[in-house]
């Protein structure tokens, strides 16, 4: 579980985290949603401790993280998967040596240890055929999938995708959606998602915090995002006609 | 007045970031298997990869600096075997620690830059720290220990580059074959030699940190990444001639 109080991180002049707090439960797909701007990926980078905020806390399972020592946050961060929007795979390294390389680089294991162990993640994630083949080789898809076994191969407890399905078409879309929610379960993983998604925000949102100019706006489930009378929410999640025609069959089925 | 300030700051807080960097890449070191097969690839792809150009320059460069001493010679009291001595230390003082470190910032620099940064862009560097790597000593530090594999670089310049001034002498018609040798041996000073070595180690220092801080430190995109490959060219270049001045006062004055 990760609680988060009252988090401020400003640069420069621009303040753009104003005082968040909210919570992040284990075995749950959590997403983060808001328009461009919004300060959603320095909101996650913080959760990371890519950038340490002003003021306010993050607490992971009991843990300040302002109160850890260096060594004590390498540990942490060793706990914590990430899947960045453009994938981050490292260009050098085959699809096998981009999953390999946090067990290369943290365990003691064999190499045929690590080998059996790239092996599962890899048919988990549905990708078989591609262990030699380089990032520059593969499709988006196919990316995405490698960047998800690589931040699960060292059974992580927390996991965070910067917009894991941007660029994807909507059928592969679905499936990477799918498939952070189904380790999620699997693992009991604390997920945090951040997307403009509105398929995800629907399909796999167990919890939904909507951030607005660097305050959270609302916060709450699929489910309740349908009923929300918050002006922003509803402007940013129907943006479209066809989504607005969708929720007003929804209230008129309800009623 | 202010613009100048805080245009004097920029270089100040750059100047203090870099030896920061230079700190950093020292802490928290990478298991050493895979330090050791990063350190072997960073030789074969700065030091192997770089021995063509270097070749090909110090050869054309002995060649011209001996075809230039020559015409600059006419006094037939001046003995021809000055050609050989004139051309043996111009190569061993600059032209070969010196000359060839200001194309290795542009070769390897720019490679250096470019790569980091290209990483920088596509988030590969935050996904090594949000791994707990320590990014600049895992990207940083193969590259400085391959650079100490640059002075064996240097040598064969040498080499090359007093070969390629015999050729022109000898062939060209400027200089006798032996009295160019005679004035290779002529008042030979070992010193030189180390004084060339230890700028080429100083230096080389410079060609992998300096591109490395203008990678790692870049904002932006693509287009960020080629201009940050210029300046570091730039300022890697200005860094080794103002050191180059330094080392010279302080070595041979």
């Amino acid at each position: 579980m990760i609680q988060v109080e009252d988090i401020h991180k400003s640069f420069g002049d621009t303040h753009v985290l104003k005082g968040i707090t909210t919570s992040f439960e284990q075995g749950k797909t959590n997403l983060v949603i808001g328009q461009s701007g919004s300060g959603k990926t320095v909101f996650l980078k913080c959760l990371l401790g890519l950038f340490e905020p002003e003021k306010g806390q993050i607490c992971y399972n009991g843990q300040f993280y302002s109160e850890l020592s260096i060594s004590e946050r390498r540990d942490l961060r060793q706990e914590m998967g990430m899947v960045f929007q453009g994938s981050a795979l490292f260009d050098s390294m085959t699809v096998e040596g981009n999953v390999m390389f946090p067990l290369e680089m943290f365990t003691k294991q064999s190499r045929a240890e690590m080998q059996d162990r790239v092996d599962f993640v890899l048919e988990r994630v549905n990708l078989v055929d591609a262990h030699k083949k380089f990032p520059s080789e593969i499709s988006g898809g196919m990316k995405k999938r490698v960047a998800i076994a690589r931040a699960i191969v060292m059974n992580p407890k927390y996991l965070f995708c910067d917009e894991p399905n941007s660029g994807l078409d909507p059928k592969t879309a679905i499936l990477i959606d799918n498939l952070i929610q189904e380790i999620t379960r699997e693992y009991n993983i604390t997920t945090v998602i951040n997307t403009h998604d509105m398929n995800s925000v629907m399909e796999i949102g167990e919890k939904i915090i909507f951030l607005k100019n660097g305050f959270k706006e609302w916060e709450g489930t699929n489910k309740e995002i349908f009923k929300t009378d918050n002006e922003a929410v509803t402007n940013f999640v129907y943006s479209s006609e066809l989504f607005k025609k969708v929720r007003q069959m929804y209230i008129e089925e309800r009623n | 007045m202010q613009y100048s300030y805080f245009y004097q700051m920029n270089y100040l807080e750059a100047i203090g970031r870099y030896f920061i960097m230079v700190w950093e890449v020292f802490k928290k070191p990478t298991k050493w298997p895979i330090m050791r097969s990063l350190i072997l690839k960073e030789i074969d792809e700065l030091i192997f990869g770089s021995l063509g150009i270097i070749i090909f320059i110090s050869f054309f460069i002995g060649g011209v600096v001996t075809i230039q001493t020559a015409l600059n010679l006419n006094s037939p009291l001046i003995p021809k075997s000055l050609i050989g001595f004139a051309t043996r230390q111009s190569v061993i003082l600059e032209f070969a620690p010196t000359f060839t470190s200001i194309i290795m910032a542009g070769k390897v620099g720019s490679y250096i830059t470019s790569s980091i940064g290209t990483m920088k862009v596509t988030e590969q560097i935050d996904a090594l720290e949000v791994m707990g790597v320590n990014s600049l000593n895992y990207l940083v530090f193969p590259k400085i220990i391959a650079m100490l594999m640059y002075p064996f670089a240097v040598a064969l310049a040498m080499y090359v580059g007093i070969f390629g001034g015999w050729i022109a002498g000898a062939f060209g018609g400027y200089a006798p074959s032996g009295e160019f040798v005679k004035g290779l041996q002529l008042d030979f000073i070992p010193f030189h030699v180390t004084y060339a070595f230890i700028k080429t180690v100083v230096f080389a220092f410079i060609i992998a940190t300096i591109p490395s801080y203008h990678g790692f430190y870049m904002k932006g995109g693509a287009l960020e990444v080629g201009k940050a490959s210029t300046t570091s060219f730039v300022w890697t270049s200005v860094v080794i001639i103002i050191l180059n001045y330094i080392l010279t006062q302080l070595l041979l004055g």
